[in-house]
């Protein structure tokens, strides 16, 4: 990642945030606007950021996947039927149910990229194809058992969606009542307040950001890591000094699955506490564009991922202004206009016209001895 | 050698590929602070050897002593703790990594749970000061040059106190200048009591600077002499198995027109970047001339230019008065070319094709190959079998797809038919890279039969005594321009060697 990368994401973010606070100062003050964007902003990206880590981890070390989509949606799927399971059969309390389901989450995703690690690196599949067998059996496994735990005949749950156990709640962090003694007037003390809003967030998206720099520690200053980006870069030279080639893939890419199921497990587990078929929606795939914008980076994926959840705040932001969109700008009214601007966004990041970036040298090369 | 300890010794090695005997029963010792050099042709089982001594492949019989002991290598893992380091042919480097993580990586040095770069950099300082290697921790080594990227495969081997040291075809990549450093790396390091297994098929190194010289041949071993006691033309028997002439004998030469004339020709790569910058020269009928230089000084891109497969930005081509810049290989082709491509079996060769069809990949589309657009087996058939017999393609039939045939078959079969039309200029690159002394000789053979029939012939080699023992004259080419042309009787090969590395100082 480059410091031109880096200022082009800055700007996109500036802009995007502009449009709202120029149609929405006259309702709210801007502070509170760009503030509660940010806020959004950091929840909307988490998905995002999450999916492109895993993609960080399993093509650094050289196995490609675009299974990420179906990961996350397995693992949303599963994690949710796992806290209503804990909650309604098992009887475990709301917390508990939640947390259990999250774990679920997780290792579903882990399971889901081992049988893409198998596929690629044991039976050396073509790695778009046992991506793409992941993505095709996510849909129609959650589908399926959507439709016949919960609609079909005997249903365990007798033909409706019982109550999920909840999601997992805000985290505050105490900038308001550390601040506050030493603010004077109310508009200082309203800032703050507002500033807060934007700390104020879920377990997983909390985590995601922490994960941004735990993955970048791990990849660059660390033994793990060290070997993680040679086999994906020149597999026979980390054979050659002894490291076992098959072993780092599989690790990386059960890891990646890891990341994926957490970010499903945002979706029914943190964000809302339903599942529909399909709700990922494609972010898998927007995921591994903000992966390769940010240069297969910890860090320029996170950043490439804020560019996407600027993009989807706008989009939840205008729905709150849209009685006061001036006319000249009506267009902005229509949501599928707005709506699209995170996939517009992404056709235009993936041309290529911040310059190249380069993927690992082995990416999606099976290793043979 | 006074200190005859055996660090190493293999007894009875045997490995079986499918459907070949790699190795077959082999014994071999290594005596300590020696340079024991492994001689033998492409697929005599060399590197099968090496593959096993360091744990890459493992043996279907036979046993690895280390120092007296018995070793269980199953693994490079193994083969490192006993202290056996390998310099493998193609460099096993990653380009994006610094030196420093290059050569920790698999015993790294951490500290709080981060890797400690800055002792690792210490440490390659202190090794690199010891044996004079001049290697700076912090570059990335996909910027070093090749000499000293191999270095730093050296410094590797004795970050992990290697005692043993496996040099595998080294010299292949470097310069002369940088082969004789490397022969003094590897004299310094004797010195210091490590042993060295030298693993080569240029004579004349292996005369240079073994202790010892272990011929093998087919998977077995031949004998182990010491150069005192041996000569080039004694070793390259053994390494074929019968006689071989070693220096083609040529006539002087009987120049007359000029051929291809190369005018201020520059060329740009895929990447867009100029790698030839306006180079000019002219081959003349009856001689051979010579394009020396170290691999990837713009050699390649030069033929491309010439050849027709890769336009020129500037400049001018004409061959036989005929200017053919920028036109399509066919027109080339067919005003008079053999081409004798550097990649045999992506540019020379349908590899899935059949040797019938290779041989017309020329003139399939005319009489006698083609009739009103369609072809005719027959004739094709009857091309192919003269071809085969004139030019000693050893295959089990002319319908073996090409891709079965060995390398030196392989590069018969395009001899065959680029030689075989009537040409006026032969523009040959690498023609034997990759090929074992019998192949050579017998394509230097047809090199020299084509200039004493007056044709021109253009040879570029990154081989400097395969340039020195054909061309009547010799160019430099150096960074994308050709910094000298000479005769190669007034020149030695340590001024041509000079002028591939850049020293320019004496240039006339």
């Amino acid at each position: 990642m480059n410091s031109r990368r880096f200022g082009f994401i800055a700007i996109i973010i500036i802009v995007l945030f502009s449009v709202v606070v120029s149609i929405g100062k006259v309702k709210q003050p801007p502070l509170l606007i760009v503030t509660s964007m940010l806020a959004t902003t950091i929840a909307v990206a988490t998905p995002l950021t999450l999916g492109a880590l895993s993609g960080v981890f399993s093509e650094r070390a050289g196995v490609v996947n675009i299974g990420i989509e179906g990961m996350m949606l397995t693992s949303a799927f599963f994690g949710w039927l796992g806290a209503i399971y804990m909650y309604h059969v098992f009887g475990f309390n709301n917390g508990i149910s939640i947390v259990l389901g999250l774990i679920f989450a997780i290792i579903t995703g882990g399971l889901m990229a081992l049988l893409h690690a198998v596929l690629s690196i044991t039976f050396k599949v073509d790695q778009i194809i046992g991506g793409t067998v992941i993505n095709i059996l996510a849909i129609g496994l959650t589908g399926f058992l959507n439709r016949q735990l919960f609609f079909g005949k005997n249903s365990f749950f007798g033909g409706s969606v019982p109550s999920s156990p909840g999601v997992l709640p805000t985290l505050h962090i105490p900038i308001t009542e550390i601040f506050a003694p030493i603010c004077s007037s109310e508009a200082c003390l309203q800032g703050i307040n507002a500033i807060n809003r934007v700390f104020d967030q879920k377990p997983v998206a909390i985590s995601a950001i922490l994960l941004v720099f735990i993955s970048h520690y791990i990849l660059f200053n660390t033994r793990w890591g060290l070997r993680t980006r040679a086999v994906g870069e020149h597999p026979k030279a980390a054979d050659t000094v002894g490291i076992n080639v098959i072993k780092m893939r599989y690790a990386n890419v059960i890891i990646g699955g890891m990341f994926a199921g957490l970010a499903g497990a945002y979706f029914t587990i943190e964000s809302v506490p339903s599942f529909e078929p399909l709700l990922t929606n494609g972010r898998g795939f927007i995921s591994l564009a903000a992966m390769i914008f940010g240069n297969w980076t910890p860090i320029g994926a996170w950043a490439a991922a804020l560019v996407f959840g600027a993009s989807q705040a706008m989009l939840i932001n205008m729905q709150i202004f849209r009685d006061v969109i001036p006319p000249q700008w009506a267009f902005l009214q229509e949501s599928y206009i707005v709506g699209l601007t995170p996939y517009i966004l992404t056709m235009f990041i993936l041309t290529g016209i911040i310059g190249k970036t380069t993927p690992p040298a082995a990416d999606g090369v099976p290793y043979e001895k | 050698m006074s200190k005859n300890k055996i660090v190493l010794e293999v007894k009875g090695l045997t490995k079986q590929f499918p459907g070949v005997l790699a190795n077959d029963n082999i014994n071999f010792d290594l005596h300590k602070a020696e340079i024991h050099a492994l001689l033998g042709e492409n697929g005599a089982g060399k590197s099968t050897l090496m593959n096993l001594i360091y744990g890459l492949h493992n043996a279907d019989k036979g046993e690895i002593l280390v120092n007296g002991k018995t070793a269980a290598i199953e693994s490079p893992k193994d083969s490192i703790a006993l202290g056996i380091g390998m310099v493998h042919q193609h460099f096993m480097l990653i380009p994006v990594f610094t030196v420093a993580e290059n050569v920790m990586l698999g015993d790294e040095t951490v500290k709080n749970g981060s890797l400690d770069r800055t002792a690792v950099a210490a440490r390659i300082n202190e090794i690199s000061k010891q044996y004079s290697l001049d290697v700076d921790p912090n570059a990335i080594v996909g910027s070093l040059p090749v000499g000293i990227q191999q270095r730093v495969e050296i410094v590797k081997t004795l970050y992990r106190n290697a005692e043993i040291v496996i040099l595998d075809e080294p010299t292949a990549v470097l310069t002369p200048q940088e082969a004789d450093d490397l022969f003094r790396i590897m004299r310094d390091l004797t010195a210091r009591g490590v042993s060295i297994i030298f693993i080569t098929h240029k004579l004349k190194e292996v005369l240079a600077v073994a202790d010892r010289i272990t011929v093998m041949r087919a998977g077995r071993v031949v004998d182990t002499v010491v150069p005192a006691k041996t000569d080039s033309a004694q070793l390259a028997n053994m390494m074929v198995g019968r006689q071989v002439i070693l220096t083609v004998p040529k006539k002087d030469r009987k120049a007359n027109g000029e051929i291809l004339k190369v005018e201020n020709v520059s060329v740009r790569d895929q990447r867009d970047l100029e790698t030839v910058h306006n180079v000019s020269f002219s081959v003349f009928g009856g001689e051979v001339f010579g394009i020396a230089g170290v691999q990837g000084n713009g050699q390649t891109e030069l033929s491309e230019a010439l050849t027709g497969l890769r336009t020129p930005t500037g400049g001018k081509v004409t061959i036989a008065g005929k200017d053919l810049t920028g036109k399509s290989p066919r027109i080339i082709t067919e005003s008079g070319l053999a081409h004798i491509p550097e990649d045999r079996q992506r540019h020379g060769l349908v590899l899935n094709y059949s040797v019938v069809d290779n041989m017309a990949l020329c003139d399939y589309y005319h009489a006698p190959f083609s009739q009103r657009g369609v072809l005719q087996p027959d004739a094709l058939d009857k091309n192919a079998r003269k071809l085969i017999k004139e030019y000693d393609v050893r295959t089990p039939s002319p319908f073996v797809s090409a891709g079965n045939l060995s390398g030196g078959n392989q590069q018969k079969v395009i001899i065959a038919r680029e030689l075989s039309r009537d040409v006026k200029l032969v523009i040959a690159n690498q023609p034997t890279r990759g090929l074992d002394v019998g192949s050579i000789e017998y394509i230097h053979t047809e090199i020299i039969k084509m200039r004493d029939r007056g044709v021109a012939v253009l040879l570029i080699s990154a081989e400097l005594d395969e340039i020195m023992a054909l061309s009547d004259r010799i160019a430099v080419m150096y960074r994308g321009q050709i910094v000298a042309i000479v005769e190669t009787k007034k020149t030695t090969r340590e001024q041509l060697g000079l002028w591939m590395a850049g020293v320019h100082a004496e240039r006339k």
